[in-house]
């Protein structure tokens, strides 16, 4: 059962109208398959001109779909195995970052990204994706092991920010996430990241800070949710719309402003579609870019990530 | 000159005017009434219950740098890169916030030397739209870090900022790790970087180069975090402790080695930068 987001009501009413069609055809004599295919022709052209067209508030939507695959749906879907490693060896295993060793169409990587959870538990058990200080510095450990170990570095990010919260900020919230930049910058192995659903401020660069950057097409990324800054800025959040426009936060437009490198493209009518065919196209594109990082020495790669955070939003 | 001499001079001119409206101050915590002039020669602490005000980026590096220091150039950045436009127009904000403030942007940095070492002084103005981190600030950060290499000297950050320059979008977050690059590179060099943390440090300011020092120094009842009070409480719905995100409760939970009184701060960056610096090579 798919769940509609609110510009999608034209779509959900044809295939409604569809599922009628169909049932009717299954016990009755009458032939439908000419009405049928008509439907559904109708509504695939509209599926793929409404998602055509999203506007950067729409895509915030899609990016927090709550059927969009997660990262262990990617896991399962575009890896052929993982074996996950917990703990940051000073307080706990935040689940809300997951990661550890994993085969990538053969190559064998160290795997890294936020987990939201796909159910109530789950998302409880994750804690919706809001890495705590003990995430980011498991994150820090397993960079720094790879790094140790010839292994590149994959991350997937997909997060609203990182938890804001009484005991993250007394174990240092800030000083985690600080680390986990610094610990990408100072990697001497290939480093990937792919925003596969919310790039939500420090919490997402955190784990992004690499010399090549990947965003699904209906991702956004970017410093403060779209609510939070229409809610400073605007001083309400019914605001976020405009804001979602003002902060260039899509896929489109962090490629043209340089934050990115390439846009993934998504299943007609975004990830949750056919999550399959999304983690296929998230698999192609990260062995790709790691193919051709492969070739750069330890010090051409450090370099490379370093002139792109110095140089970005430079004149030119 | 003495340093309140000294101080007085480096003060932006509006604070200079003498009308009837700004003779007197009220501290905020104690509400004591100030006689302003005593204020700022007090380095804006109240003389009663210490309280520590802000204070702009020019007072800051007269009290810090030895007389004679050399402001940094301001770097030229992409003004307004995405054209954004709230309520007002970025662009008519920064033009409000130039006219207001002696500086360009809300990082001003100086090399000079702290008691007779050598040093690059960066300082974050509040006073500068919140301190707020955008291009500009992050050019700034790095340009003076890249003093310090160059100088082969210490480097040392007083932070203040609401967070991110949210008008710069993207741009903004990505100044994160773009101070992280010459944060790092200075731990390469060998060179010490020393942040002191003033009111207030929130965001992502706190989350990238002000909790990367070798030493973390903070002022007195200073506000330092990564999120929001109001986010916190709105998320886990129950009343925060006393004191929370304070530099007093940040020493207590090790995020910060020592809370500095405003008038011990330059011999306290002195003494630390003769300990960790380089010895300067003889000319
Ligand atoms: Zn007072």
């Amino acid at each position: 059962m798919i769940s509609y987001l609110d510009f999608e009501k034209p779509v959900a009413e044809l295939e409604a109208r569809i599922a009628e069609l169909r049932a009717a055809s299954e016990g009755g004599d009458v032939d439908l398959s000419s009405e049928l295919a008509k439907l559904e022709r109708k509504s695939a052209d509209l599926l793929t001109t409404t998602y055509a067209a999203l506007t950067p508030w729409q895509k915030t939507q899609v990016a927090r779909h709550p059927s969009r695959p997660h990262f262990r749906d990617y896991v399962a879907m575009a890896f052929e195995e993982f074996v996950p490693l917990g703990g940051d060896r000073y307080f706990g295993d935040d689940q809300a970052i997951m990661g550890g060793l994993a085969r990538l169409n053969g190559r064998k990587v160290m795997l890294i990204g936020h987990e939201k959870g796909n159910d109530t538990e789950s998302r409880l058990r994750h804690n919706f994706g809001m890495g705590k200080p003990e995430g980011y510095r498991k994150a820090i450990r397993l960079m720094e092991m790879a790094g140790r170990f010839g292994l590149p570095v994959v991350t997937l990010v997909d997060t609203s920010g990182a938890f804001p919260g009484v005991e993250a900020e007394e174990r240092g919230q800030a000083e985690a996430i600080a680390r986990s930049t610094e610990a990408c910058l100072a990697l001497r192995v290939p480093m990937v990241s792919a925003i596969v659903g919310e790039g939500g401020s420090g919490g997402a660069v955190a784990l992004a800070s690499a010399e090549r950057v990947l965003m699904f097409e209906h991702a956004v990324y970017s410093v403060i949710s779209p609510e939070g800054c229409a809610s400073i800025l605007w001083r309400t959040a019914e605001k976020a719309p405009q804001a979602a426009e003002a902060m260039k936060m899509t896929a489109q437009d962090l490629v043209q402003l340089g934050v990115i490198d390439r846009i993934v493209p998504e299943p007609t009518g975004g990830a949750h579609r056919d999550p399959q065919a999304a983690a296929v196209a998230l698999g192609g594109a990260i062995s790709e870019e790691l193919d051709a990082l492969s070739q750069k020495t330890p010090q051409e790669l450090l370099r490379l990530r370093e002139e792109r955070f110095l140089t970005m939003g430079a004149e030119g | 000159m003495s340093w309140l001499t000294r101080v007085r001079n480096a003060l932006p001119f509006s604070n200079k005017r003498e009308t009837p409206d700004n003779l007197w101050v009220k501290c905020p915590r104690c509400h004591d009434m100030l006689f302003s002039k005593e204020y700022e020669a007090n380095l804006y602490v109240c003389p009663r219950c210490e309280y520590h005000g802000r204070i702009g980026a020019d007072a800051r590096l007269g009290q810090l740098l030895d007389e004679g220091f050399e402001l940094l150039p301001a770097p030229q950045v992409r003004e307004d890169p995405l054209k954004f436009r709230d309520t007002k127009r970025y662009s008519d904000r920064l033009k409000a916030a130039r006219a207001a403030n002696p500086h360009n942007d809300a990082f001003t940095a100086a090399f000079g030397r702290i008691e007779g070492l050598p040093a690059v002084v960066g300082v974050q103005d509040f006073g500068f739209m919140a301190g707020s981190m955008g291009m500009a600030v992050g050019d700034a950060f790095c340009a003076a870090a890249a003093k310090a290499l160059q100088e082969r000297c210490a480097y040392v950050v007083v932070t203040a900022a609401g967070g991110a320059r949210m008008q710069e979008g993207i741009l903004s977050l990505m100044q994160m790790p773009k101070a992280t690059v010459m944060t790092r590179r200075l731990k390469e060099a060998g060179l010490p970087y020393i942040v002191v943390l003033s009111d207030p440090t929130t965001g992502g300011v706190t989350a990238s180069y002000a909790m990367l020092g070798d030493v973390h120094i903070a002022e007195p009842g200073a506000l330092i975090g990564f999120a929001g009070q109001r986010v916190i409480q709105d998320t886990i719905r129950a009343q925060l402790p006393e004191g929370f995100q304070r530099a007093e409760y940040l020493h207590k939970h090790g995020m910060v080695d020592m809370v500095v009184n405003r008038h011990q701060l330059r011999a306290t960056l002195a003494n630390l930068i003769d300990y960790l610096a380089p010895a300067e090579a003889a000319a």
